[in-house]
């Protein structure tokens, strides 16, 4: 099956300053996928030239199996884009924005999706309003569905929920799950990682136009950060074999322990036990994104 | 996805085009039409009784076709640029690039919505001064081709300023040091026979002077060059900016970069 997104050695430098360097990156339909970075990373540079805003120097990109240069009307058509500023037309009311829009993609009578995207987006009420006169949280949900008013396969979300309240957040994303559900490919780019971690069912990972990192949310959290042990003993010391596991400095009495896996807890008991020692707290921390995002960032 | 219908692309941006100015059409057609009205009013009071150009014609219904054309020319010339230069601020330009419309498309909208908000401006010029000054009507082909000509042109001149232009200074400084000199000079208030010759000759190197003695002969039948070669020269100078326009739009000049 071809891939919604087939990128390959895409490089794009703006004068003398890189922002993509031999990109390439196959992103399956129907998937969740993040692609994660940070500012200045290359995230909106890529989407830029999938969508047609901008140009590669090199490399060819297709969307649903159509090249963004030579066949830019089937790729635009497979993509709904909802950019990352707040920007809008303020001229026309929603409804008008959105048939506007529609019309643009060559469907004339689409009053219907077009209804029902704003009903799933809690827009109806404000169907007549003028666009100036919307919230931001409301001008971004006016953006995310002019971004289905075609109804594409594929959805690409550069940063959605910037600056935007946690009700709105969430009505957000589980309109987002159910397009998944429905069989659209999602891209989201984001700066919250746990939203991408909670999402996406793979990550990829820009820094300085390469991609860094490309697998699985799984195998990324099970691969890059292992597990933290934070305990507090009774009375006395942190054995002296256990030091080297220190992830930080002890504070008031409790150490944080890196571990490399769950096994390992057994052997930091067993430790304790052997020096006579009392555990009266303890938490086992799950390793998160933002945990491997920053080691990665770091190292490379 | 939806199949799309052959040209909806193009009619809706054509659409949106003339919606934008018809929804501050007080703004975009009445205020050029009281402008208008006001040169004439001044013009006629001050210069009727001293200037006659044409034998036989008044200098007030002299003036009605000049001014009628630098109307249509000028908002013909904002139609485009101020629609363009907006959506590239504010960013909303976006959302006729994500969409699969061609430069064709793009070009021809925009170049349509402008003729017809310079025709609309011109036709309420003259409708207006007619209350004032009987203005005949001798080739209405050759208005007719003229204000079309003249409103393409200089919509096509208004896409090309709004792509280059990446701040309304710029832009303002296109329309006050290029649009204006070049309307004001072409023959909208006299005769280029009534200027020096050393004038005379430059006035020939003026395109907007072409527009409107050709624009003026549809009227009165009476010019300063013959309204076929004002029809030739006007009509290359609009294929040579269309296709300068065309290629600039395939490229993606200041707008896909």
């Amino acid at each position: 099956m071809q891939p919604a997104i087939e990128i390959r050695g895409v490089s794009k430098a703006y004068g003398s300053v890189r922002a993509l360097a031999d990109i390439d990156l196959d992103i399956p339909e129907g998937e969740f996928f993040a692609l994660l970075g940070p500012n200045g990373a290359g995230k909106t540079t890529l989407i830029s030239i999938l969508a047609g805003l901008a140009r590669a120097d090199a490399g060819s990109l297709k969307v649903m199996g159509h090249d963004v240069s030579t066949d830019y009307r089937g790729a635009r058509r497979s993509l709904g884009v909802v950019p990352q500023e707040l920007v809008f037309d303020p001229f026309f009311t929603v409804r008008e924005t959105l048939q506007f829009q529609s019309g643009y993609f060559g469907l004339g009578r689409n009053n219907d999706w077009i209804d029902e995207v704003m009903a799933r987006l809690d827009l109806t009420n404000r169907a007549d309003f003028n666009m100036r006169a919307l919230s931001g949280g409301m001008k971004r949900r006016v953006l995310v569905a002019q971004a289905l008013v075609h109804k594409p396969p594929v959805i690409i979300l550069d940063e959605p929920t910037a600056g935007v309240d946690v009700e709105l957040r969430q009505g957000l994303w589980q309109f987002i799950r159910q397009l998944n559900g429905d069989g659209h490919t999602i891209v989201l780019t984001t700066h919250y990682l746990d939203e991408a971690e909670a999402l996406c069912s793979r990550v990829g990972m820009l820094k300085q136009g390469k991609l860094v990192a490309l697998d699985s949310t799984h195998n990324l959290l099970k691969g890059y950060s292992g597990a933290q042990l934070r305990l507090r003993l009774a009375h006395g010391a942190l054995p002296e074999a256990l030091v080297p596991l220190l992830a930080t400095a002890p504070t008031n009495g409790e150490y944080l322990l890196g571990l490399r896996d769950y096994a390992e807890v057994e052997t930091v008991l067993a430790e304790i036990r052997k020096s006579n020692l009392t555990v009266v707290f303890m938490e086992l921390e799950q390793p998160d994104l933002e945990e491997v995002f920053v080691e990665i960032m770091r190292r490379d | 996805m939806n199949t799309s219908a052959p040209l909806a692309g193009f009619s809706t941006l054509f659409r949106k085009e003339i919606t934008r100015f018809w929804k501050v059409s007080f703004q975009t057609v009445l205020a050029p039409v009281l402008t208008a009205l006001l040169y004439l009013l001044i013009f006629s009071h001050v210069l009727e009784e001293h200037v006659q150009v044409y034998p036989g014609v008044r200098y007030t219904a002299f003036l009605v076709p000049g001014l009628a054309m630098m109307s249509l020319l000028q908002n013909s010339f904002a139609n485009s640029s101020s629609s363009l230069i907006q959506s590239k601020i504010t960013g909303n330009i976006i959302f006729v690039l994500l969409p699969p419309l061609s430069h064709f498309e793009f070009f021809a909208a925009y170049v349509l919505a402008s003729v017809v908000r310079g025709v609309m401006v011109g036709f309420g010029v003259f409708a207006i001064t007619a209350i004032f000054v009987p203005v005949p009507v001798q080739s209405p082909i050759w208005v007719l081709s003229f204000a079309l000509l003249g409103s393409a042109l200089l919509g096509t001149l208004g896409i090309i300023a709004g792509i280059w232009a990446e701040k309304f200074d710029q832009l303002a400084a296109f329309q006050n040091f290029i649009i204006v000199p070049l309307t004001f000079l072409s023959g909208v208030f006299y005769s280029m026979h009534s200027l020096p010759p050393f004038w005379q000759d430059v006035s020939h190197f003026n395109p907007f002077f072409y527009m409107i003695d050709g624009f003026r002969y549809g009227f009165f039948g009476v010019s300063d060059v013959s309204p076929r070669t004002s029809f030739v020269i006007v009509g290359g100078c609009l294929l040579a900016l269309s296709f300068t326009t065309l290629s600039l739009l395939k490229r993606g000049y200041k707008l896909r970069h």
